[in-house]
């Protein structure tokens, strides 16, 4: 084979395992019935593909040969630990007995990733450790990601994903996709972690890109997979509300990548095909009358995305909407949206009010977007000195390199208005 | 596998209970208990009296002391428990959730710990 070939061999190794790695794994955790022993697995598969296909040439189906070269290596790899621990090869026996079709046979549901997310969003689990797990095993998101996302310490974060899986495997918390009869009670939960998991696509926690494609594609698809097996209108809400902000990736970030701000932005570029969509599934759930938090966002997303400018807003729709979503679901970052809401409605002054009344109570003190949403109020009520306290405060809490760009440069302009000393 | 269900009530609640609803919580219990033998998850399961009858045993420095109690300072005292068969988590809490107590208390389902039998 020509040094050409082998490049484009462990291009196509790097290529599957971006597209296909999080479907292995959760076919591998199904056949070994154990994560450690699947995330081994996957990881011996992919290094054999990267020995194997260079020489031999891409399989036809990489992704059967990665499940097959996994589960095969994970047995090996047992019977020759059994040496030392003879349950090992008891166990191996058992996994080597299963043909790997069999478990496939739930009705309705043949993803394993779903019967991974339902695993993962387990409510036996603490809700941490579900969301952690589910960022880890389902979206493949490193350690230090997830604990960026959350405002915590990788070495906190890694503990909750062992303390998830010790409890996946001891408790006996079955890799399963929930009854009809136990799933809408289990839906709440798989909701919360996939809308965790588009808003770190939307707006990724760190790094260079302010936004990871991949990652909120990967929300969108469980989402509609989630529509597609249950007729709940929340599900359909959550879809609506990621296409909804989905629709307006092209036109958020400049050429440059550069944050640009709702009113800003050119709507030419909003996806109309995600917001069509979008706007009928948010009718159809609100239709249904059993909708909630998810379906009225995304209610409040479609207002703004049927809007032809920022300026023909229909602001008191929104005002009106907020009021019902802080009664079904009652949060400072709400609040805060509302206020912003307040603000375009009655006033700048009206809507700085009340984002004071929320700090004052101590709330959304370390969140950065509170703290620009105050800055742009008060720059635009020409309160510069305040708008510089507030655009200083975001810039310390960001650690987005478009956002704090962003940030600067308000701050640059708004210093070249400042009087100087 | 073998699941310890917990039951936990608030004894206060369940005392105030009239004769009839009393009777009546009696047979969902009898109800029940047929209901998972029948299903094959039924390993054993017995109601304690109240928490008032417990005598805590510990030994120090070589002694025997025995003691009252003990009561921990929660509303919700261990009332009984079952010990079932399940065919995973998910089974173990369908059985625990038709408990009539899961209506008024709190059920703790734990698994067992399985040891190996030295050979």
């Amino acid at each position: 084979m020509s040094e050409d070939a082998a490049e484009r061999a462990r291009a196509a190794v790097d290529a599957v395992y971006r597209a296909e790695s999080r479907r292995v794994l959760a076919t591998l955790i199904r056949l070994l019935r154990d994560f450690d022993l699947a995330e081994e697995a996957l990881h011996d598969a992919f290094t054999a593909a990267l020995e194997q296909w260079p020489l031999e040439g891409v399989p036809a189906n990489p992704r059967a040969w990665l499940v097959s070269t996994g589960r095969f290596k994970a047995i090996d790899g047992l019977r020759r630990r059994s040496r030392f621990d003879a349950s090992l090869d008891q166990l191996a026996q058992r996994l080597d007995a299963d043909a790997p079709e069999s478990g496939g046979g739930d009705p309705g549901v043949e993803d394993d990733r779903l019967r991974l997310i339902f695993t993962c969003c387990h409510p036996a689990l603490a809700l941490d450790g579900q969301v952690a797990l589910t960022l880890r095993t389902v979206c493949g998101l490193t350690t230090e990601e997830i604990a960026h996302a959350f405002l915590t310490q990788p070495p906190t974060l890694a503990q909750r994903i062992v303390r998830a899986k010790a409890k996946i495997r001891d408790a006996g918390i079955p890799y399963e996709v929930p009854t009809r009869a136990d799933l809408p009670g289990r839906l709440d939960g798989v909701l919360h972690v996939i809308y965790l998991v588009f808003n770190e696509g939307y707006s990724a926690s760190s790094g260079a890109s302010l936004t990871r494609p991949d990652l909120s594609a990967e929300a969108i698809r469980l989402g509609r997979l989630l529509v597609e097996l249950l007729s709940e209108p929340e599900a359909a809400g959550l879809l609506a509300l990621m296409l909804l902000h989905d629709s307006r990736r092209a036109a958020r970030t400049s050429a440059a990548g550069e944050l640009i701000l709702l009113d800003d932005q050119d709507r030419s570029l909003w996806n109309r095909n995600q917001i069509a969509e979008g706007a009928a599934l948010v009718e159809r759930a609100l239709a249904s009358r059993r909708f909630g938090p998810y379906t009225l966002q995304a209610a409040i997303a479609a207002v703004h995305a049927e809007s032809p400018s920022a300026s023909a807003t229909d602001w008191a729709q929104i005002v009106g909407l907020y009021d019902v979503l802080l009664r079904a679901d009652p949060s400072p970052v709400v609040e805060l949206n509302r206020a912003v809401a307040v603000a375009m409605r009655d006033g700048l002054a009206a809507g700085l009010t009340l984002i004071d009344a929320i700090f004052a109570r101590g709330e959304l003190t370390d969140y950065h977007l509170a703290h620009s949403a105050r800055a742009d109020l008060c720059r635009r009520l020409g309160k510069t000195r305040d708008a510089r306290i507030s655009y200083e405060r975001a810039l310390a809490l960001t650690r987005q390199a478009p956002e704090r760009r962003f940030l600067e440069r308000r701050l640059r302009e708004l210093l070249s208005l400042m009087p100087r000393r | 596998m073998r699941y310890l269900c917990l039951i936990y009530d608030e004894e206060q609640k369940v005392g105030a209970l009239s004769q009839k609803e009393s009777e009546a919580f009696m047979g969902e219990y009898f109800a029940f208990t047929d209901a998972i033998k029948k299903s094959g998850h039924y390993v054993g399961g017995e109601a304690l009296q109240p928490v008032n009858t417990a005598t805590a045993v510990r030994i120090r420095n070589g002694k025997v002391s025995t003691t009252d109690g003990p009561f921990a300072e929660t509303k919700e005292q261990l009332g009984g428990y079952y010990l079932i068969n399940a065919r995973d988590l998910n089974d173990a809490i369908q059985v625990a959730s038709k408990i009539p107590s899961a209506r008024l208390g709190t059920i703790e389902v734990r698994p067992i710990q399985e040891f190996e039998q030295p050979q």
